[in-house]
């Protein structure tokens, strides 16, 4: 059952994201993706970590996703664009592509995964648990990461700051 | 949760890490295929979201719940460049009329 669950949920994932990157336009790009998430997240409750799979969702599907199909439609791009490099750059994207995960498939045959302890844990990633490591052992670089935010929103406001004025 | 706690013991962690490494190349692959910029920016989304993958399937296989805080960081990193990228983009636009990376080739020099 987990099985089919994890193989269906692959398939729908890794289907949808080569999709994503075949599409013409780049709108259908976009739900693509989206399809994609929805596919992960559902993985991630296969692995037990309800919190980060609803958080996911929350994140990606319900704010960055949302983002691209807002400047998507503020540019008005009605013409699909069909943007993609000659079929000789495309030959040699995919068998770059390829090369790259052949690499990493051999350095997983290298590697030799540690089996894991059977004492499982199933509240490994419920909201408690991962309150508590992140306002605990991770507190300082949780708090670095509102001065990222913070930098990231001043760096937008002035980069349309600057169009104004011209 | 009686079905998912049982759901590593069909499943090694090496099919999580093949899926992750899947679509880290199909984010490469559109990358390096693609020259619209909105689709280039959706491919590195994939990238950091297959690392996340990653992060968790190790969690649950070490049964420690500090990889997953990893992953909200990922996703601010993810949150922050999506922010900035697209007002970037959104000043190419205004600025060279397309969405086309070789409309910046003036960067090359």
């Amino acid at each position: 059952m987990s099985q089919l669950l994890f193989y269906s949920l692959s398939a729908i994932a890794i289907f949808c994201s080569l999709m994503m990157v075949y599409q013409k336009n780049a709108m259908y790009s976009v739900l693509n993706l989206l399809v994609t998430f929805f596919a992960v997240a559902g993985l991630y409750l296969m692995l037990d970590a309800q919190f980060v799979a609803i958080v996911h969702i929350i994140v990606y599907a319900g704010a960055i996703m949302v983002l691209f199909i807002y400047v998507i439609m503020f540019l008005n791009l009605s013409i699909p664009l069909s943007l993609s490099n000659g079929r000789a750059i495309k030959l040699l994207a995919a068998a770059t592509g390829l090369m790259f995960l052949f690499v990493l498939l051999a350095s997983l045959m290298k590697s030799d995964l540690v089996a894991s302890d059977q004492s499982q844990l199933t509240s490994i990633g419920d909201a408690k648990t991962l309150g508590k490591v992140l306002f605990g052992e991770y507190l300082i670089p949780f708090e670095l990461t509102s001065a990222l935010f913070l930098s990231a929103m001043i760096g937008v406001v002035i980069f349309n700051k600057r169009e104004l004025n011209d | 949760m009686i079905q998912s706690t049982s759901a590593f013991q069909h499943l090694s962690i090496n099919h999580f890490v093949i899926l992750s490494f899947i679509l880290f190349s199909i984010g490469v692959l559109g990358v390096l295929t693609r020259r619209n910029l909105i689709v280039v920016f959706l491919s590195i989304e994939l990238m950091l979201n297959s690392v996340n993958i990653l992060a968790v399937a190790f969690s649950k296989h070490h049964n420690d719940p500090s990889a997953q805080t990893f992953v909200f960081f990922i996703m601010i990193v993810a949150a922050a460049e999506v922010a900035v990228g697209l007002a970037m983009l959104v000043m190419i636009y205004k600025n060279t009329r397309s969405l086309d990376i070789n409309a910046l080739n003036n960067l090359k020099w």
